[in-house]
């Protein structure tokens, strides 16, 4: 056991109890996993990735880049650092021999998304962040503080006097004050991950495992008007031999352990330095009971710290280093110096100076710059809403700390002496041993090989070496790598930079960035007034966009042919009624309306009387259909456009971006009621009885209302509208309602055909219907690619009209080359093969048998069912000169069948257009 | 064919019509939201009746119409009024929303439209385009911010306010009425999504009843 009594934050009154590897270990509250195992003498985690070697906690934070664990309870989750799990009673844990696994079953935990926005968003609440947040608390500001540890304080250990009193003291003052602020919201473990223009930043909440219902992690999206930067600095290591081994470790993490957990991660230890700040941990490890020595590589020491080792018994040697280890699955000793003497220790502390984490500064352009008196990169220059405060902007002394973060009102620290800092990338030895990238298992070796291969760049090493791009992105790793590889190609380290710093700045779990987006709110699902009843009838639901529609009503022990095909014969035998509410339905209003429709129909639409119904068809600019639907003139004024389900949105985008962008001069004004009204059809030869039975004061017969007309109408004092519309080729009523009378009106129409048997059917009933027609579905029968005229639709496209969308494209000739796909049908001549959709079709040899690939493809099947009407499998398919070549016998591979179907014309049932009147 | 369905949903018999009624679009989530216990409340709004007004906002049309309506229209977007029995949102430079719970739907559409023809204006009847929900309670800005990403603070967002935003993957119309008092507005093809999305976030943040 290597806790000491007298140190750390940790609740000794309580105990927990968990397990690693099997074994079982006790912790108190306020341990993470790291600690609560170093605190057993538990080193080893796991072993690397790529070489398999023991690896163990070599930092206190999200910088370690060794000590890698695999969750099994409370949840799985693969890859977490043990000095960022927190032990809970019960948590399951085991080392990863390089990969974690990802969990098997579904995560229950809540994950959720919060929008925040504040005048102030301070990151980081040690001491330059508490300051910061308080003096902006002060002045009215709306605050936000956000921190990622568990607890404030950042790396002050206790030991500091801030304002004359003890550091903890002043914290918990600060903390007080920005609680009985108004408007300051100060959240712990909080890790601002990523930050993007205009003071936008992602924060990551870990809430733990709420019994309540809550979230297990909350994602802040914080806009912030100004962003204060208060992160702190990571140490960073040197580079020797072996220095992969457990038992080598950060001061700071030495330090870190001992204040904030009560371990003590060795008790000989060995501190290898060129930086002041490993005195601190030296002397604090010394007073906790260890034997401490300190190898300062640096010729002349600091005499202020070096007096107070002197006093402690703490032996330190000047201009000496660290060449390598010893040791099996833990460090046993330093070889030191040139004659690489063996100095026994079981913890080995390293500083090689330290890092200013200002990430957050440089995720939205913030530059950095070499210091050479810093020995490190830091901001530079300014950013409009983004200040740097504290060791982030390289300000590392207490006391200047408080300076830069507070101005007027900053507390006071006393100075602290400073000497000179050594710039140490690597000592002496074996390139291929020297460990830069202790995550990823990548040496000096690696990085010389990329110089030898003739890479130049930070960023070509990073990608080609894999350096800092494993689960800490480069904390420790990264600028050692920009100066181990200035040092191989003889340059100064300003010269090369550093790789480029991009969000996230620890790993961020899926489940949090999908948030509350998974399950049933993954996408928003859209209903249609009468969904109800589609439910309770027991209708089978297809995705149509975001819509679900119904597909098909299966009866008791029906598959969906069984019932499709039992709709499909009610509709041509006697009437169905189905559910159309989901069209998208534009209002069009103005003088200039018909104007504006001739432009984007490629058909006219000005001509079309009131009272009329016109069918249209859109292009793009390149001539290709992207929809068609309905077009209603409800008075010289006005016309009422329905388009594709799926569309909807999109149609009426383009509408609008031609009206406000091309013609803007053009009075008219686009309105989307797409949900304001409900559309049923009624359709089949009894449609006519079921409409004139329900609306007794409309004259439905063919002479009154016929086709391609409609008529408004009430009842019950609710106006209705009815359409002689078919989409069938039936006799067929639409009828449209208000949505609020919608389910009341459906239920009228159903009792009203009950008589005839009316039959409620789907979208798919609906798909072969029309296909027996030969009426496309836009995005079915068509990919973007199919102009009206492929599809035979000719006689839709006005040679009238000066312009129109995409009428200059079919003058190209490849608009009117004859061997252009075109929609054709196809008869399976086995009379029982379903097609499947998608299938290529090819030309049939002699011997029926698919020749060796390659195979010329002909085209596609776009739509294929089997028809009630046929009494048999059809298709519908694109097939290059397909018009041509009705009569011809082309082969479709099915499985390892070559399936013969006759081309033919696509009007299946009914030609002649005899049933449209009833 | 008899008049059930081989399915088996009874159908009313043509003998007996339903009588024309409307239906609350949200009535089938009526009971849950009813059952939902802390606050903010989350109730559904009456229907009424509503018209998307597009007319040219300069040269004195939004002041003649609402002059004739009794009431003001507001004068720059993002912001509501009220009318003698409704109130009018400005959605756009020249869009407004103008509700009334007194009109017929259809008589509301006329009415304005013939306010604002003389104007080269025109009034589209969306009254069941829409449903609306109140969100009452101190929380209410609290939950709407684990869904809608614009400033919803009472300094940003006070009572006068409106805004056209999502909630969550849905398109919604937020009105502010006062610091805990919020309406929402959805098109009804989403409403059932942005339900159960409050109550979903709702149920997570209060602690469950023991």
């Amino acid at each position: 056991m290597s806790r000491v009594d007298g140190y750390g934050r940790i609740d000794r009154t309580r105990t927990l109890a968990f397990t690693f590897d099997g074994v079982g270990y006790t912790a108190h509250p306020g341990d993470t996993l790291a600690s609560a195992l170093l605190a057993h003498g538990v080193t080893t985690l796991g072993t690397s990735i790529r070489l398999g070697r023991p690896r163990g906690v070599m930092g206190a934070w999200t910088e370690d880049p060794g000590g890698l664990v695999q969750i099994e309870e409370p949840f799985p989750e693969p890859m977490l650092l043990a000095t960022t799990v927190d032990v809970v009673d019960g948590l399951v844990a085991r080392g990863v021999a390089g990969q974690g696994r990802l969990a098997e079953v579904a995560d229950t935990a809540r994950y959720d998304h919060r929008h925040v926005h504040c005048d102030v968003l301070v990151v980081g609440a040690g001491p330059a962040g508490l300051v910061a947040a308080r003096t902006a608390a002060r002045a009215g500001l709306d605050v936000v503080l956000v921190d990622d540890r568990p607890t404030p304080g950042g790396t002050l250990t206790g030991t500091e006097t801030v304002d004359g009193r003890p550091a903890p003291e002043w914290v918990d003052a600060v903390v007080a004050e920005l609680a009985a602020a108004p408007h300051v919201t100060h959240l712990q473990a909080t890790t601002a991950f990523g930050h993007y223009d205009d003071g936008f930043v992602l924060a990551l909440e870990r809430r733990g495992e709420g019994s309540d219902g809550g979230a297990r992690a909350r994602d802040h999206r914080i806009r912030a008007g100004r962003v204060v930067v208060a992160a702190g600095a990571i140490e960073r290591p040197i580079v020797f031999e072996d220095d992969d081994r457990p038992g080598v470790m950060l001061a700071s993490a030495a330090r870190d352990l001992l204040h904030r957990h009560g371990v003590l991660a060795g008790r000989e230890v060995v501190v290898f330095t060129v930086d002041d700040s490993a005195y601190a941990a030296a002397l604090d490890l010394r007073q906790a009971g260890a034997s401490v020595r300190v190898l300062d590589g640096r010729s002349e020491v600091p005499p202020g710290w070096t007096r107070r080792c002197a006093e402690l018994d703490v032996p330190v040697e000047a201009g000496t280093d660290v060449r390598g280890t010893l040791g099996s699955d833990r460090v046993r000793a330093a070889l030191v110096g040139e004659s690489r003497r063996e100095v026994p220790c079981d913890l080995l502390l390293v500083s090689g100076g330290w890092n200013p984490t200002a990430h957050l500064f440089s995720h939205v352009g913030g530059p950095l710059r070499w210091d050479p008196e810093l020995v490190a990169f830091r901001p530079a220059g300014e950013l409009p809403r983004t200040t740097v405060v504290g060791a982030a902007n390289g300000t590392y002394a207490l006391a200047d700390v408080l300076r830069e973060a507070g101005g007027e009102d900053a507390p006071t620290a006393p100075p602290e002496e400073i000497t000179p800092r050594g710039m140490l990338w690597r000592t002496a030895g074996d390139p291929a041993r020297q460990f830069v990238d202790i995550a990823r298992d990548a040496t000096v070796a690696d990085i010389a090989r990329a110089v030898g291969a003739g890479m130049t760049s930070v960023e070509h090493v990073k990608r080609y070496t894999t350096i800092g791009t494993a689960h800490d992105q480069g904390k420790t790793s990264g600028v050692l790598a920009s100066g181990v590889t200035a040092e191989l190609l003889g340059r100064p380290v300003e010269s090369l930079g550093t790789t480029t710093f991009r969000p996230p700045f620890t790993p961020v779990p899926f489940a949090a960035l999908a948030g509350r987006d998974r399950g049933d709110l993954f996408d928003p699902v859209r209903t249609t007034a009468v969904h109800a009843w589609h439910v309770a009838a027991g209708a089978v639901f297809e995705d149509v966009g975001q819509w679900k529609r119904a597909r098909h009503y299966p009866a008791p022990g029906e598959d969906m042919a069984a019932a499709v095909l039992r709709e499909c014969a009610a509709v041509r035998g006697s009437v169905g009624i189905m559910d159309g509410s989901t069209l998208g339905k534009i209002d069009v209003r103005g003088p200039d309306a018909g104007v504006l429709l001739d432009h984007l129909y490629t058909n006219l639409m000005s001509t079309l009387k009131v009272g009329r119904v016109r069918y249209g068809v859109m292009c793009g600019n390149d001539g290709m259909v992207f929809d068609d639907g309905t077009v209603l003139r409800l008075a010289e004024d006005r016309f009422l456009v329905t388009t594709t389900t799926g569309n909807a949105a999109h149609v009426l985008d383009w509408m609008e971006e031609w009206l406000q962008t091309e013609w803007p001069h053009l009075r008219v004004r686009l309105t989307s009621v797409t949900e304001q009204w409900s559309i049923f059809a009624v359709a089949g030869p009894r449609s006519r009885d079921v409409v004139g039975r329900v609306f007794g004061d409309v004259d439905v017969s063919n002479d009154a209302f016929g086709f391609m007309t409609w008529q408004d109408t009430t009842l019950d004092g609710v106006p209705v509208r009815l359409a002689r519309i078919s989409f069938s080729g039936e006799l067929a009523f639409e009828v449209s309602v208000d949505a609020w009378h919608a389910p009341d009106l459906w239920a009228r129409l159903v009792a009203a055909g009950a008589e005839d048997g009316i039959t409620p059917y789907g979208t798919e009933t609906m798909h072969v219907l029309r296909a027996e027609k030969g009426y496309p579905i836009i995005g079915q029968d068509t990919d973007g690619t199919v102009t009206p005229h492929d599809l035979g639709m000719s006689w839709a496209v006005s040679k009238k009209k000066p312009d129109f969308v995409g009428k200059r494209s079919f003058a190209r000739p490849v608009a009117t080359d004859p061997q252009r796909k075109q929609l054709v049908s196809l008869l399976p001549t086995d009379a029982t093969t379903t097609l499947p959709e998608g299938s290529q079709i090819v030309a049939l040899p002699d011997d029926g048998r698919l020749p060796p690939p390659p195979v010329p493809m002909l085209g596609h099947v776009t739509s294929s069912y089997r028809s009630a009407a046929l009494g048999r499998p059809f298709a519908l398919a694109l097939v290059a000169g397909g018009r041509d070549r009705v009569g011809e016998v082309v082969g479709i591979p099915v499985g390892d069948m070559l399936i013969a179907a006759q081309i033919g014309g696509t009007v299946l049932v009914d030609p002649e257009g005899a049933r449209r009147d009833g | 064919m008899t008049a059930e369905l081989s399915s088996g949903v009874e159908l009313r018999s043509a003998s007996s019509p339903v009588v024309l009624t409307r239906r609350h679009p949200l009535e089938g989530r009526r009971a849950t939201l009813e059952a939902l216990t802390g606050e903010p409340s989350i109730t559904l709004e009456p229907l009424v009746s509503a018209v998307d007004l597009r007319v040219d906002p300069d040269g004195g049309a939004p002041e003649a119409i609402a002059a004739a309506l009794g009431g003001t229209l507001p004068r720059s977007p993002d912001t509501w009024t009220e009318l003698p029995d409704g109130v009018a949102l400005r959605l756009g430079p020249d869009e407004w929303l103008l509700t009334s719970a007194a009109a017929d739907p259809h008589r509301w559409e006329d009415r304005v439209d013939a306010l604002a023809a003389p104007h080269g204006g025109m009034a589209v009847d969306v009254s069941a385009q829409r449903v609306g929900l109140r969100l009452h309670g101190p929380a209410a800005r609290d939950l709407l911010a684990f869904g809608c990403s614009i400033d919803l603070r009472p300094t940003a967002f006070g009572r006068g306010r409106c805004a056209q935003t999502l909630f969550g993957q849905a398109a919604v119309l937020l009105v502010a009425h006062a610091e805990d008092d919020l309406r929402l507005h959805v098109r009804t093809s989403f409403a059932g999504y942005v339900v159960d999305r409050l109550v979903d976030t709702a149920r997570s943040l209060r602690p469950t009843p023991a």
